[in-house]
């Protein structure tokens, strides 16, 4: 369970960029210079973030990474305020973004591709349900969308559950949010109201995982034995395809997005490093092992 | 003419009574006297400083809403967007962040608000009136002493980790009694804040009732009347406005609280139809989405005015409590 709950977050990232800000460099036993990096942002990416630190500082032990997360925009806005070495983004920044960091920092952001996220659809394991199609989900979870129980989609939920479609979104401040509205429901158009509006990637897979009828969105990553992942297709009568690595590296799958990661225009040489490694076959091997989708090799 | 100086020391010295301070040290004492009486007239009147620039940031923040009108600069993406009160306080359809029509409507979040606190209450009236009456009128003065600070340890408890149990604890076991497909509803947070609201209900229920005199006691006694006759018939009325008040107070912290329900209502803009529905309240509405809301737009602005409604709400409770206190004192 993460507590990040958005002002709880904002505060925690402010209060810990500027520690890392104000002593950047500190010696170690040893003498040798200790490097921290600052890296902020997607909630989806958190954990992997976090996993990339803690195998680069057993290789490194002068870097220290530190890890935050909530949420994509939270990232973007740190890297705006000069507040992060490394910003997490599950979603491209902006142009409106783009050009806000320029006029600050008269320098452009630069953008690494470091994996790509399938976003997968979940419900619970017991619901007989295999196949939708992005129609079927925009109907679903777009405000005037005609589906709200699973008997319209010709699903019988067994015994103990209920025919209403039990929705589970996000909160606005997350960039999986986002990306959702933005390939599911349109871009112009708006969320049905009602549905649970959930804090984080885990917490979504934590209540479809308690509620028969329910159906989710999150990141490929948390998936867990309670839950079940539906195949999407891209029109009714299409065949559904799995979110796997191979179906997201062909673009078969279609809702899969890529992740990044940005620095304030070039990076210095330790932070270039540590961008290098996770790219590598080594930093790209952790992708896979956390539940994404490795970048594909050269 | 001229006295050697030893001997007007001397003088100076016995002009004041050698109990008291000498003269200049009298002085400072004054002084003194008067820094600390300024200091703490400025504590007192600070809580009314305070109240008011609270207000006056409140407000300030919420009032271009009405006075810019359609004369927005178009930095703003709801640039030419009128706002009117009528509609944001009657239409369910809360759309802050929409890319093409975004609307402002919060009827669904006061009705979320008070479908909790309504619930909450009839929960934590018996049981906090209750508590009141077997702490003041039947239990010993050791199991009193005991039970009065455990009930205060309640309220010690922070509204996170009260939220924290009604994900982990509550949501499961609402699921599994009741057999709803979602534990994050109505009656979750209304046993949360009905917990919250409790230890100040019984405090100050239990305030009103020893205010009552013996005399009323020893009167329906003697009048051969049972314990519970006494309490229905006697104490019960002679308290029943200090007994409202203790409610009422209840009742506001129930309608500010923030944090434990939204955690536990499961955030959804929906009007109930049931105990076992989402909802979301008009607090976790401004915790959930202050902080994504660029400073001046709208949407920020509108929160600002939710922070104002919430404000007349537990204005209004806490000036009926007063009034009915004061109401106490006339008796």
């Amino acid at each position: 369970m993460k507590f990040t709950y958005p002002l709880f977050a904002l505060a925690g990232v402010a209060v810990f960029a500027f520690a890392s800000c104000s002593k950047k460099t500190e010696t170690a036993g040893s003498g040798a210079q200790k490097q921290t990096i600052a890296n902020i942002g997607s909630d989806t990416m958190v954990n992997l973030a976090q996993a990339w630190a803690e195998s680069y500082s057993t290789l490194n032990p002068n870097i220290s990474v530190e890890v935050a997360g909530g949420g994509s925009g939270v990232g973007v806005a740190a890297l705006i305020n000069g507040t992060c070495e490394i910003a997490n983004s599950s979603r491209k920044l902006e142009e409106e973004e783009v050009e806000k960091f320029k006029a600050k920092h008269n320098a452009e952001p630069k953008e690494y591709l470091v994996g790509y996220d399938a976003l997968s659809i979940y419900v619970h394991k017991d619901n007989p349900i295999n196949e939708i199609s992005i129609e079927q989900l925009s109907e679903i979870f777009r405000e005037g969308g005609g589906i709200n129980k699973w008997s319209e989609l010709g699903i019988a939920i067994p015994a103990g559950g209920n025919d209403d479609i039990v929705r589970v979104s996000r909160q606005s401040n997350s960039g999986t949010y986002h990306y959702f509205r933005e390939a599911i429901v349109g871009k112009k158009a708006d969320f049905k109201l009602g549905s649970r509006d959930m804090n984080g990637s885990k917490d979504v897979v934590d209540l479809v995982s308690h509620t028969p009828n329910a159906i989710g969105y999150s990141g490929l990553g948390y998936n867990t034995p309670a839950v079940k992942i539906v195949k999407v297709s891209k029109k009714k009568g299409d065949p559904g395809v799995m979110p796997t690595i191979e179906t997201t590296l062909d673009k078969t799958y279609p809702i899969a997005r890529p992740m990044f990661m940005y620095t304030p225009g070039t990076p210095p040489a330790h932070i270039q490093k540590y961008l290098d490694w996770i790219v590598s076959d080594a930093g790209q091997e952790i992708v896979k092992q956390i539940g994404y989708v490795p970048l594909p090799k050269k | 003419m001229s006295l050697p100086p030893n001997i007007v020391a001397a003088r100076a010295a016995t002009a004041v009574p050698s109990y008291l301070p000498s003269k200049s040290r009298l002085w400072l004492h004054l002084m003194g006297e008067k820094l600390i009486e300024l200091i703490i007239r400025l504590c007192g009147i600070s809580a009314i400083i305070f109240i008011f620039a609270i207000f006056f940031f409140v407000f300030r923040e919420a009032i271009p809403l009405f006075t810019e009108g359609t004369a927005r600069a178009a930095a703003y993406a709801d640039a030419g967007k009128t706002f009117h009160l009528g509609e944001f306080l009657t239409s369910k359809e809360w759309y802050p962040s929409s890319q093409s029509n975004v609307r402002y409507g919060v009827f669904a979040l006061i009705v979320g608000t008070f479908s909790v606190t309504t619930l909450a209450m009839l929960i934590a009236v018996p049981f906090g009136l209750g508590a009141a009456i077997f702490v003041s009128e039947f239990c010993g003065p050791r199991l009193k002493e005991s039970l009065k600070i455990i009930i205060e340890l309640l309220a010690a408890i922070p509204s996170v980790v009260w939220g924290f149990i009604g994900l982990i604890v509550m949501n499961p076991l609402i699921i599994g009694i009741f057999h709803v497909p979602v534990g994050l509803n109505v009656l979750n947070a209304a046993i949360l804040l009905a917990l919250m609201s409790v230890p100040i209900m019984v405090s100050i229920g239990e305030d009103a009732l020893k205010a009552v005199p013996d005399s009323y006691r020893e009167a329906g006694l003697a009048l051969g009347a049972t314990q519970w006759q006494i309490i229905y018939r006697v104490l019960l009325p002679a308290a029943k406005n200090g007994l409202l008040a203790a409610v009422l107070l209840g009742v506001g912290r129930a309608v500010g609280e923030t944090m434990a329900v939204l955690m536990a209502t499961g955030h959804a803009v929906n009007i109930p139809h049931s105990v076992f529905d989402s909802v979301r309240t008009l607090t976790a509405t401004i915790a959930a989405e202050l902080g994504e809301a660029s400073q001046g737009s709208q949407h920020y602005r509108v929160l600002f005015l939710i922070g104002v409604l919430l404000f007349s709400i537990t204005f209004v409770v806490n000036l009926t409590a007063d009034l009915i206190v004061r109401g106490v004192r006339k008796l």
